[in-house]
């Protein structure tokens, strides 16, 4: 229990200062990559039904990139965040 | 209906769905001797695993909008549905990265001791307590009434027992042991719903697509060819619009929509040019496709399927089919999942539309048509009439897209349903972790509603009345037990949503307004007490409002939700952890200011003039219909400009942004 451990992380603000500036790093990469989906989605739709690579069309790979990117960026996060000396 | 519920054959279906609420409710009782504190009662005393709230959260989330709407959207327009699915992901970024591990630590139960926290301020609580009602009500309404909608094709009953089932199962849940059972409701739903939609997915693609004719033109095409055909006289209602009917050797009528010949329907299109000389020669090139009718009188009772009695017999069918794969292909045989993306972009899809006539004794017909479309067409965005603006020239189509697409990305983060789960978790790791298997459970989901709306529009099986019923009907193409798997799970799907809301409601009535707001003396008994009682009036309110929004088409009120939501929490929280001269005045003045101008905007927008007013929409001063564009950064506004005019050196916080508590 955080209460009972004095040095548990929530009692550490450096630590929840440091995981705070984490996440406003990962959350503006995300804001960029979303924020480009959603600019070509309104003014270039037409772009979106290329397909890059033969295949699958923009609109689909980049949906499903914003998906994937949106867990592996939480992946990092839980990675940074960890308790560690230092 | 075509799949009309009967007992006998659709047992199963009631069975699953009384099995799912029976041991929702066992579980609810048993879990109810645990949760007697106001701890227990509010915040599952904390001690909910992290991996069990990643997946409530799921549970907590994904909504009948979610699984039904999207599912629907993308059967019947293609990849637009799939940009809800984009959103409401990206939503729980901002909930990770920026609001879980502050909003943990400054709070205690509600996100209103978050925002709070520091100050000790009736007017914050006051505000954030209104805000987290108004929120939660508006979306409530859709759920209640979506649970009504359901219920009649899924389990045969009619709408107000859907309401009072949710209505009394969500009681007894939350009544008996609060955030406790709340939780283990959201986990089991959470868990089913991603399970059974994956597996649905996996049976999609092995069964791959393949070509065929639509079942009504079938039917056509085989009743006209038995007589002669006798041309209809259609009333002034109709003029204009690009129809001709025949009446049929049985009485009833065979209607064409010209245009989009079918090639497959030479011999019909012969017939018609033999027994009508008097037929338009222009006309004559391009001779169009049966569609189907259906005429409701105006006593709202005698309902006509092409122009006979509705029957078993005589029945709307089916729709949604491949008329043609790539390389001439018959069937594809299984596919992998980015095959069938590719194969389907190369093919040309039967999708239906609707067209509404109103005659002038007050029947009205509705005309459901098919339009052949290119799979590329279909597979980008613009093809839904809800995001069609961003295909058009108009700058404020495309703001209204953005608009919305923002109120997603920022409301998921302030949906007081969501944030009180941050609060069953021990610590704020507990918290980090548990949103990052929200977002697994939350974005494989939504992956597999790409291939459960193109599976529905593929499968022959839409009914062209009700893009709600895409999912179940999808999952009835393969048998009979996957669409009563399906169907149980999409009802239940609201009791877990439910449950969430009524939860924060509650919180919000008992623990902010009444007891730090009114400031009532209350024990830890009577906390509880109250919480209950809130719990109680709020599900009864729900119920009625489920009824009252009966008729009304309600899905636009979960995006309202978001907007109010993101306009009138997210920028207090946000400046709240990152700017120190934050002060009690400018919250306070953020969240009421964004929750009134955002209702304000919506209000005043011509998609309320047009759908709830029924005025004119361009009669709306509002240039487009989403406010979020406009109210966040508002509410940013509103909340610097009141904090630097309320600071003051000596009584302003004297803390750093990340807050330290006592070692």
């Amino acid at each position: 229990m955080p209460d009972a451990d004095p040095v548990h992380e929530d009692h550490r603000p450096e630590i929840s200062a440091r995981n705070s500036r984490y996440g406003l790093i990962l959350f503006s990469i995300y804001l960029v990559l979303y924020g480009g989906f959603m600019g070509l989605a309104a003014f270039e739709p037409q772009l979106m039904a290329k397909a890059p690579f033969g295949g699958v069309n923009l609109a689909i790979l980049y949906g499903f990139g914003l998906i994937v990117a949106a867990l592996f960026l939480a992946l990092i996060y839980m990675v940074l965040c960890r308790p560690r000396r230092d | 209906m075509f799949y009309k519920f009967s007992l006998a054959r659709d047992w199963p279906a009631f069975s699953v769905f009384a099995f799912f609420v029976a041991v929702v409710l066992g579980l609810s009782f048993y879990l109810g001797r645990k949760a007697k504190s106001a701890k227990g009662y509010y915040a599952a005393h904390g001690q909910i695993h992290w991996f069990v709230n990643g997946i409530a959260f799921a549970g907590d989330y994904l909504s009948a909008a979610s699984f039904l709407g999207i599912c629907g959207m993308i059967a019947f327009f293609g990849y637009d549905g799939f940009l809800y699915s984009i959103g409401y992901l990206a939503g729980w970024i901002v909930a990770l990265f920026v609001i879980a591990e502050p909003i943990k630590r400054l709070g205690k139960f509600t996100f209103a001791d978050a925002l709070d926290g520091r100050f000790n301020s009736r007017g914050i609580k006051l505000a954030a307590a209104i805000s987290t009602l108004v929120v939660s009500i508006f979306y409530l309404i859709p759920q209640m009434v979506g649970a009504g909608a359901l219920i009649k094709p899924l389990l045969g009953l009619e709408h107000w027992h859907g309401v009072l089932i949710v209505g009394f199962t969500v009681i007894v849940i939350v009544v008996t042991a609060g955030m406790v059972s709340t939780t283990w409701v959201q986990f089991i739903k959470g868990s089913l719903l991603v399970i059974f939609c994956f597996i649905l997915t996996v049976m999609i693609l092995r069964r791959g697509l393949k070509q065929q004719e639509t079942p009504e033109a079938r039917k056509s095409y085989a009743t006209t060819a038995s007589g002669d055909l006798v041309r209809v006289q259609l009333s002034e209602a109709w003029k204009g619009k690009p129809y001709f009917a025949y009446r049929e050797t049985n009485g009833g009528i065979c209607m064409i929509r010209s245009g989009y010949p079918d090639p497959r329907a030479v011999e019909f299109n012969r017939r018609i040019r033999e027994s009508d000389p008097g037929f338009n020669e222009r006309a004559l090139e391009t001779v169009g496709r049966p569609v189907q009718t259906r005429t409701v009188a105006a006593d709202g009772r005698t309902v006509l399927i092409n122009g006979l009695p509705q029957s078993a017999e005589n029945d709307l069918l089916p729709v949604g089919t491949v008329s043609e794969l790539p390389g001439g292909k018959l069937s594809t045989g299984p596919l992998g999942p980015f095959e069938f993306l590719s194969t389907l972009q190369s093919s040309t899809i039967v999708t239906w539309s609707k067209d509404t006539i109103k005659e002038k004794d007050g029947s009205v017909t509705e005309v459901f048509y098919p339009v052949e479309k290119k799979g590329v067409d279909l597979l980008m965005p613009g093809a839904s009439p809800t995001f069609a603006g961003v295909r058009s020239n108009s700058l404020f189509k495309k703001l209204d897209f953005l608009s919305l697409m923002l109120a997603l990305f920022c409301g998921t983060a302030s949906l007081p349903h969501i944030l009180i789960r941050y609060y069953t978790v021990k610590d704020q790791a507990s918290a980090r972790k548990s949103t990052v298997v929200g977002i697994a459970a939350i974005g494989f989901f939504y992956v597999l509603t790409l291939y459960l709306g193109l599976g529905a529009m593929t499968s022959g099986a839409l009914d062209p009345t009700d893009t709600n019923m895409a999912a179940p009907l999808l999952a009835k193409s393969f048998n009979n037990f996957l669409f009563a798997v399906i169907s149980a799970i999409a009802f239940t799907t609201v009791l877990g949503t439910v449950s969430g809301l009524i939860m924060a409601g509650s919180g919000a009535v008992a623990h902010d307004l009444m007891e730090n707001f009114l400031k009532v003396k209350m024990d830890d008994r009577l906390k509880v007490f109250y919480g209950k009682l809130a719990a109680l009036m709020l599900g009864i309110l729900a119920m009625i409002l489920g009824m009252l929004f009966r008729k009304m088409n309600v899905t636009f009120l979960v995006g309202w939700a978001f907007n109010i939501a993101a306009s009138a929490n997210l920028p207090a929280l946000v400046m709240l952890l990152f700017w120190k001269r934050t002060t009690k005045q400018g919250i306070t003045a953020a969240v009421s200011i964004g929750m009134l101008s955002s209702l304000a905007w919506i209000l005043a927008s011509p998609q309320v003039y047009r759908d709830v007013y029924g005025l004119d929409p361009a009669r709306s001063i509002i240039p487009f219909s989403q406010p979020a564009l406009v109210t966040i950064p508002l509410g940013f506004l509103v909340l610097v400009i009141v904090s630097l005019i309320t600071w003051r050196p000596a009584s302003g916080p004297a803390f750093p942004v990340v807050e330290q508590r006592p070692a």
